[in-house]
């Protein structure tokens, strides 16, 4: 299969990404590892006119210690975070997420700000943000802005993005030896989570859920429960609360209920041994 | 839009339409029809090359973004007659049925090992979990992946 035509330029900086953006507005995607976009296109579910290739800015894939925080640049793929030493000492449950994705060849070109900027409920490393309590730097052409994990997947696909934005940077503060667990459920090794659960524990305790509504989410109501004290196994009981899960050819929503309550159970338990 | 790769060692350049897949690219324009087209869904890894010595789904990577890069196709590992050590593995252990998903395996397997030259039996399964067999002949490709993980250095390297 093959994609529908369409222009392509090469951004060779973030400057001229922004502006090629704002030049082309709605109309242009931009292209980091592609493998998001790219399967779409070949299906034709996405026909963008423009794809702005920014996967050779270089100044944007990086892992830098900064004091509290990690910061990632967006074009950051998933085998260097996994591989990441200053991940792996300080925010270890990004870098195993990131080696849950896809599969190898997948994340020798995927990026986590491909990831992000995707929104796709069914991502593992929107979750993990989430639980993190991440905050993701845009810019545009007016400047740069930061927006929290918790306000940025707005809808199916949709985020706070602005079509004359890039994903420049993510942020997450360092664990400090906290707790976690990521759950993955799924029947075939390189699939897409059917449920999954991130968990953090510690001083900022988060806890997140893949594939269990239209975007990426917090698992609100297990988290407001264990703020009030109750028990890992009483605040799971809680994980589907208020949420509407897809219902598709691997699970009906009740089954995906079900697996949420399990699962974040199990994340909660492992989290605190 | 103008291409410039070296695919094993040679170098290459074509005007290409920006859609042009790298699998369409290598198949097609290069003339290298040892990659194969499994599932066309970046699935099932029949397409697998290196991109820089890492392996990557041909078929989900446009040509315009190889750009510059140095590419390894299946028709790139052995040295003439001499068969790369993974090759040379897989005959050995009788790692193929069908025989389709072959090249992308063996690729799939050089990456595997050149990031981990000593895997354990896991680590293997786990490594090719982008790699599909429909003859489900997998046994055998993971004991042939183990072996070539066993050959000295520098044997392989001769």
């Amino acid at each position: 299969m093959i994609p529908a035509a369409f222009d392509y330029q090469r951004a060779s900086t973030l400057d001229e990404a922004v502006g090629l953006l704002s030049a082309n507005g709605e109309d242009a995607k931009l292209l980091a590892g592609g493998h998001s976009l790219l399967p779409l296109m070949r299906l034709r579910l996405a026909t963008p006119a423009l794809l702005i290739d920014i996967g050779r800015i270089r100044e944007l894939s990086y892992v830098r210690d900064e004091g509290d925080r990690v910061a990632i640049g967006a074009l950051t793929r998933h085998r260097d975070l996994e591989i990441s030493e200053a991940l792996r000492a300080h925010v270890p449950i990004l870098a195993h997420v990131a080696a849950q994705v896809g599969d190898p060849q997948v994340r020798h070109r995927g990026t986590i700000g491909g990831s992000i900027s995707h929104g796709d409920p069914a991502s593992d490393l929107p979750a993990a943000c989430l639980a993190l309590g991440a905050t993701f730097r845009a810019v545009g052409p007016k400047g740069e802005r930061t927006i929290a994990a918790g306000d940025f997947f707005r809808g199916f696909l949709e985020t706070a993005l602005a079509a004359d934005e890039v994903l420049t940077e993510i942020s997450v503060p360092k664990m400090d030896g906290a707790g976690w667990s990521f759950q993955k459920f799924n029947r075939r090794a390189q699939d897409w989570a059917i449920v999954g659960v991130a968990a953090v524990t510690g001083a900022n305790p988060g806890v997140a859920l893949v594939n269990m509504g239209m975007t990426p989410l917090r698992a609100t109501a297990v988290e407001e429960a264990l703020a009030s004290g109750a028990s890992g196994a009483e605040a799971a009981s809680h994980a589907a609360d208020g949420l509407d899960p897809p219902s598709d050819l691997n699970a009906s929503a009740d089954y995906r209920r079900h697996l949420a309550r399990v699962l974040v159970r199990r994340a909660l338990e492992e989290a605190a041994a | 839009m103008k291409v410039s790769v070296r695919v094993n060692g040679v170098g290459h350049e074509h005007e290409v339409e920006p859609r042009t897949l790298l699998v369409h690219y290598l198949r097609d324009v290069v003339g290298l029809t040892g990659t194969n087209i499994g599932c066309d869904t970046s699935s099932c890894g029949a397409c697998t090359v290196l991109i820089g010595g890492e392996s990557v789904k041909s078929c989900t990577v446009l040509a315009v973004q190889a750009d510059g890069a140095d590419i390894t196709t299946i028709e790139g590992l052995a040295d003439g007659d001499r068969l790369h050590p993974v090759q040379e593995a897989f005959r050995e252990h009788h790692a193929l049925q069908c025989g389709y998903c072959t090249p992308g395996m063996v690729m799939a397997a050089v990456s595997l090992l050149a990031e981990n030259p000593d895997p354990t039996e896991a680590e293997v399964r786990e490594g090719l979990e982008g790699n599909l067999c429909r003859c489900t002949g997998y046994h055998n490709i993971v004991k042939a992946i183990l072996a070539a993980a066993r050959v000295p250095a520098e044997s392989a390297a001769s």
